[in-house]
C-alpha cells in the first residue's frame, strides 16, 4: 500500500521549496503567514474593517458627500432620510460626512500612538529584561511610576499640562500605553534569554547591543504587535473619552469621540447624533481586537 | 607535539545559590587536554560536566580556580580573539538556532562579530564541510530536520576556524542512525582540522567512540580519569564507575543483585 | 502458548495533512500475551501511537482503524468510551516517560497513588491510603509514609517514576503499556527502575508492551523485539535473536550504535532504502 502523491502543484516563486535568497526566504514567511491569517474569518472581518477605514479616511473627500462643517441652521436635527443617510447634528452639519472625515482623525491617533508606543515600549522592556540587575531595576521602577496612575487620569494630567489639542491628547495616551508593552517584551526577554542560540552568540563574542537587537527583539515583536493591534480597541476609547471631556479634538473637528459628546444629551429624541460615531468606534475597536486575537494565532513562534 | 596543554583546568569550583542552599556544581576538578586530543567527561545529570564546559567557553562567569585555554589564562573578560578560538555546539538542535534567522544569517553572524570577509565563499565552504547543500543556505530552522539543525549548528561552530571544540551532548537529542552520521561528521572534521575537542555525554558509547580519554564525574567531583581501552578491559576499581559501565551495557537482572553485594551501602541519587 | 490477552490485527492511524491524510501507523499486527514486547523505533516510526491506539487515547484529530483490537476476545475499538474507563487502569494501564509531566504538579503523590486506586475501586477510601502505602513500598521506595505526603517536584527523576509505577498499578491491571519509561532517566537509575519493573511484571504475571527508542534496552529487558520503521513492523524476534536480524534496517540501527565494548574507526550510517516503506 503506497503512500497516496500530493497533487503537483506550481512552484512559484513564493511556494518553491527552495529558497535562494534572503529576500525570497522571508517573503515566503510572510506569504504563508498570510494564508494562515486568511483561514480565521474573524481575523479576516477585523483585517476588512480596518482597511475600510483606512480607505475611507483616504478618499474622504469624494466619499463624504457634504462638507463636515457646513452649517445651516436651516436643517439641524434631520432624521436619517434621502438627503442625509445618518442625519444632521444640532448645526445642521450632516452625520455622514463628519463621521468619514473622523475617520482619518482616528486614523491618525492609531498611527501615532503605535509608532510611539510599540518601539519605545519593546526597546525599554527587552533592554531591562536582557541587562538585569540594576539596569532592570531602574527600568522598572520608571514603568511601574507610569503604570501607578489609571490610564484616562494620567492622560488628563498631561493634557492639562500639554494644554488640550488631538496631537497632546495622543502623547498623552502614548505616556499612559507604553509600560504595559514595555512590560511584555521583558517578560519575553526573560525567556528568551537562557536560550542556547542567545548562549551560541556570547560564545561567538557577539556584544549585549548585537543580541538585545537581532536576537531578543524579533523575538518579542509578534507579541508587541499582537498586543498593539489589541491596545487600539482601548487607544481609540481612551480618544473618544478625551474628546468626550473636551481635551482631544477641539470642535469643530469631526473626532467620534467629541461627537459623541456634543451629541449626548440628543440621544433621547435626536438618537442619531450620538449613535452613528458611537457606532463606529464600537466597530473599530472589535476589528482591532479581532485582527489581534487571529495575528496572535499566526505569530505564536511556538506554533512554528 | 608540544607539551602545553590545550586546556587544562585546575581546581576549578563553581557554586550557586547563597548561604544554606549554597551548592557546588563542581568542586575541585582538574584535568587536561592535548593538542589534538578529544577527552571525555562522562556522568549523569547533575554531575557538573556541562557546568565545566559552560565555565571554559565564557558561559559562567563565576568560578574559582584557575582555566587555561591555547596556553592563555582566562579572566572574566574574554577577548574577542579568545572566542574565536573556542566554540561549542549544544545539546538540543531545536534550540540552538534562533527561529526566525535564516541558516544564512545564523552562519554570517560570527563572521560579522569578527569581521572576517569572503562572506560568501566561507559560509558555503562550512555548508560543504558539514554536508548540506547550498539548497539550505536560506531555509528556517523550522523547516530542517533534527539532524540537519545539528549541522547547521555544528557548521556555525567550525566556521570561524577554532581551535578547539566543545561538544555539550551533541546527539543525545538525536535519532540512532542521525547521530552515527553527526558523530562521523565530528570525527571527520577533527581529523580535518586537528581540533581538540572536549566531549560531555551521560552516554558511554558515544564517549568511548569518539574520545581517548574519559573523566567520570559524580555530584561535581571527578571521579576517575582513564584512557578509553582501559575502561573497555574493566580496569575499574571504583564502585559507581563499575556500575556506571555495566549499567550503559544494557539491563541485566544479575547485574542489580551483583551490585547489591557489592556494595549495599551505596547511595543512589534516586 | 495459551491464548493471546492483547491481539491487534491491522492497526492504522492517520492524521489529516496539508496533502492529505498522513498515516503514522500502518497495518501493525501483533499478539501479546503473559511476556514481554519491545516495540522499537526511531522518532516518527509510530510507536507510541501504537501504545496508545490500543488504550484509546490517541489525539482526537487521530483516525484510528483496525481489523481488530481484542482484549481477551473483546474488541476495544468498538467499546464504548464508558466501557473504556473501565479497562484503563483496571485491566490494562500507561506508564509515560518523564515524571515531571505526568503527575499532577498541585497533588501529593501519595494521593495521586490513592486516587488511582478509588477510581476503580468507589467508596473505599480508607482502604485507597493502606493500599498506596503498601505500592509505595512494593517500588522500593524506603519511607513510604514520608514520601507519600510529598509533591512531585520534591521527589528525584527515578523516585517519581517509581509512583508513577505505583500509581499505574496499584489498581493490579494484567497488560502494562510502557512508553518510554525510562528515556527521561539517568543511566544507573534506569536499572534500579527496571529491575522493579522486571519483579513487578514476573511477580504478577503481567503482560508488558514496553515502548522505546533504545533497542539495546529492548534486547536485553524484553522476551520478544518489533522493530517499526515509518508506521509498520519490519522485523518481529525473540530478544535473544536480534543480533542475527534479517531486516536490514535492524541491522543498520545495530551497526550505527556505538558501543564502549565493540570499537570501531567509524560508525555504520543506515543507508535507507525507499522499498522499506512499502514493503
Amino acid at each position: 500500500m503506497s503512500r497516496p502523491m500530493a497533487r503537483p502543484r506550481p512552484a512559484g516563486w513564493l511556494t518553491s521549496q527552495t529558497a535562494a535568497t534572503a529576500l525570497q526566504a522571508t517573503a515566503q514567511r510572510l506569504w504563508f503567514g498570510w494564508l494562515r491569517l486568511l483561514r480565521n474569518p474573524l481575523a479576516v472581518a477585523g483585517l476588512a474593517v480596518i482597511v475600510a477605514l483606512v480607505l475611507v479616511a483616504a478618499f474622504a473627500p469624494w466619499i463624504a458627500p457634504y462638507d463636515p462643517n457646513a452649517q445651516d441652521l436651516a436643517i439641524r436635527l434631520l432624521p436619517p432620510g434621502h438627503a442625509h443617510l445618518l442625519g444632521t447634528d444640532q448645526v445642521g452639519r450632516d452625520i455622514l460626512s463628519r463621521v468619514v472625515y473622523g475617520a482619518r482623525i482616528t486614523l491618525y491617533i492609531v498611527f501615532l500612538v503605535a509608532i510611539l508606543v510599540a518601539p519605545l515600549g519593546l526597546a525599554i522592556g527587552s533592554v531591562a529584561g536582557y541587562a538585569g540587575g540594576k539596569v532592570d531595576a531602574l527600568l522598572m521602577r520608571l514603568t511601574d511610576i507610569f503604570l501607578a496612575f489609571p490610564g484616562l487620569v494620567l492622560a488628563l494630567a498631561f493634557v492639562a499640562a500639554l494644554g488640550p489639542g488631538l496631537t497632546n491628547a495622543v502623547i498623552a495616551i502614548a505616556l499612559t500605553h507604553w509600560p504595559g508593552f514595555a512590560r511584555l517584551a521583558r517578560a519575553e526577554t526573560l525567556v528568551v534569554r537562557s536560550s542556547d542560540y542567545i548562549s551560541a552568540s556570547r560564545i561567538q563574542g557577539a556584544s549585549a547591543l548585537r543580541i538585545v537587537v537581532r536576537h531578543v527583539m524579533p523575538m518579542c515583536v509578534p507579541s508587541v504587535i499582537v498586543r498593539t493591534s489589541l491596545s487600539m480597541a482601548g487607544v481609540i476609547l481612551t480618544a473618544a473619552g478625551l474628546g468626550f471631556l473636551g481635551l482631544g479634538a477641539q470642535p469643530p473637528s469631526p473626532e467620534w469621540g467629541a461627537m459623541l459628546a456634543s451629541g449626548r444629551r440628543f440621544l433621547i429624541d435626536y438618537w442619531w447624533m450620538p449613535t452613528f460615531p458611537g457606532l463606529a468606534i464600537m466597530l473599530v475597536s472589535l476589528a482591532f481586537n479581532l485582527l489581534g486575537d487571529g495575528l496572535r494565532d499566526v505569530l505564536d513562534p511556538r506554533s512554528e | 607535539m608540544s607539551a602545553t596543554p590545550e586546556i587544562a583546568v585546575r581546581n576549578l569550583r563553581v557554586s550557586f545559590g547563597a548561604g544554606e542552599a549554597r551548592v557546588a556544581a563542581v568542586d575541585d576538578v582538574s584535568f587536561e587536554v592535548m593538542p589534538g586530543e578529544s577527552h571525555g567527561l562522562v556522568g549523569e545529570s547533575g554531575c557538573g560536566k556541562s557546568t565545566i564546559l559552560r565555565a571554559i567557553c565564557g558561559l559562567n562567569a563565576r568560578w574559582d580556580g584557575a582555566i587555561f585555554v591555547a596556553g592563555e589564562k582566562l579572566a572574566p573578560r574574554r577577548s574577542l580573539a579568545l572566542h574565536r578560538k573556542v566554540q561549542m555546539v549544544f545539546q538540543d538542535p531545536y534550540a540552538s538556532l534562533h527561529p526566525r534567522h535564516t541558516v544564512d544569517t545564523i552562519l554570517h553572524e560570527p563572521l560579522a562579530i569578527h569581521r572576517l570577509g569572503d562572506v560568501n565563499r566561507r559560509i558555503n565552504d562550512a555548508l560543504d564541510q558539514v554536508g548540506l547543500g547550498r539548497a539550505f543556505r536560506f531555509r528556517f530552522p523550522h523547516q530542517l530536520s533534527g539532524g540537519q539543525r545539528q549541522r547547521v549548528a555544528i557548521a556555525r561552530a567550525i566556521i570561524l576556524e577554532p581551535r578547539i571544540l566543545l561538544l555539550d551532548e551533541p546527539t543525545s537529542a538525536l535519532d540512532v542512525s542521525i547521530q552515527a552520521e553527526v558523530l562521523n561528521l565530528l570525527a571527520d572534521l577533527r581529523r580535518e582540522r586537528g581540533l581538540t575537542c572536549l566531549l560531555v555525554s551521560h552516554d558511554l558509547g558515544v564517549v568511548a567512540h569518539m574520545c581517548e580519554r574519559v573523566g567520570v564525574m559524580r555530584s561535581g567531583r571527578l571521579l576517575k580519569e582513564t584512557r578509553v581501552d582501559a575502561l573497555r578491559a574493566g580496569a575499574v576499581a571504583h564502585e559507581y564507575t563499575r556500575r556506571f559501565i555495566e549499567a550503559s551495557a544494557g539491563y541485566d537482572r544479575a547485574m542489580v543483585h551483583a551490585w547489591a553485594a557489592r556494595d549495599p551501602q551505596m547511595e543512589n541519587p534516586t | 502458548m495459551s491464548d493471546p490477552i492483547l491481539a491487534v490485527e491491522n492497526l492504522t492511524v492517520r492524521f489529516p495533512g496539508p496533502h492529505g491524510p498522513v498515516a503514522a501507523v500502518r497495518g501493525v499486527s501483533f499478539t501479546l500475551g503473559r511476556e514481554r514486547v519491545g516495540i522499537v523505533g526511531e522518532s516518527g516510526s509510530g510507536k507510541s501511537m501504537t501504545g496508545r491506539s490500543i488504550l484509546r487515547i490517541a489525539p482526537r484529530t487521530a483516525e484510528v482503524r483496525a481489523t481488530r483490537i481484542a482484549f481477551h476476545g473483546e474488541d476495544l475499538l468498538a467499546a464504548s468510551e464508558k466501557r473504556m474507563r473501565a479497562i484503563r487502569g483496571r485491566r490494562i494501564s500507561m506508564i509515560l516517560q518523564d515524571p515531571r509531566f505526568s503527575l499532577n504538579p498541585v497533588m501529593r503523590v501519595g494521593d495521586q497513588v490513592a486516587e488511582s486506586f478509588r477510581v476503580h475501586h468507589p467508596g473505599r477510601r480508607a482502604q485507597a491510603r493502606d493500599r498506596a502505602l503498601d505500592m509505595l513500598s512494593q517500588v522500593r521506595i524506603r519511607e513510604p509514609k514520608r514520601v507519600y505526603d510529598l509533591y512531585p517536584h520534591e521527589v528525584s527523576g527515578g523516585m517519581g517514576q517509581r509512583i508513577m509505577i505505583a500509581m499505574m498499578l496499584v489498581p493490579e491491571p494484567e497488560v502494562l503499556i510502557a512508553d518510554e519509561p525510562t528515556s527521561a532517566l539517568d543511566v544507573t537509575v534506569r536499572t534500579q527502575v527496571l529491575a522493579i519493573l522486571d519483579d513487578l511484571v514476573t511477580q504478577r504475571g503481567l503482560g508488558l508492551v514496553f515502548v522505546s527508542h533504545d533497542l539495546n534496552l529492548v534486547a536485553t529487558f524484553c522476551d520478544r523485539v518489533l522493530v517499526m520503521y515509518a508506521g509498520r513492523i519490519v522485523e518481529e524476534c525473540r530478544a535473544a535473536d536480534l543480533a542475527r536480524a534479517a531486516h536490514p534496517y535492524t541491522r543498520g540501527l545495530l551497526a550505527a550504535m556505538p558501543r564502549l565494548d565493540a570499537p570501531r574507526e567509524r560508525l555504520a550510517v543506515l543507508q535507507r532504502d525507499p522499498a522499506w516503506l512499502t514493503a
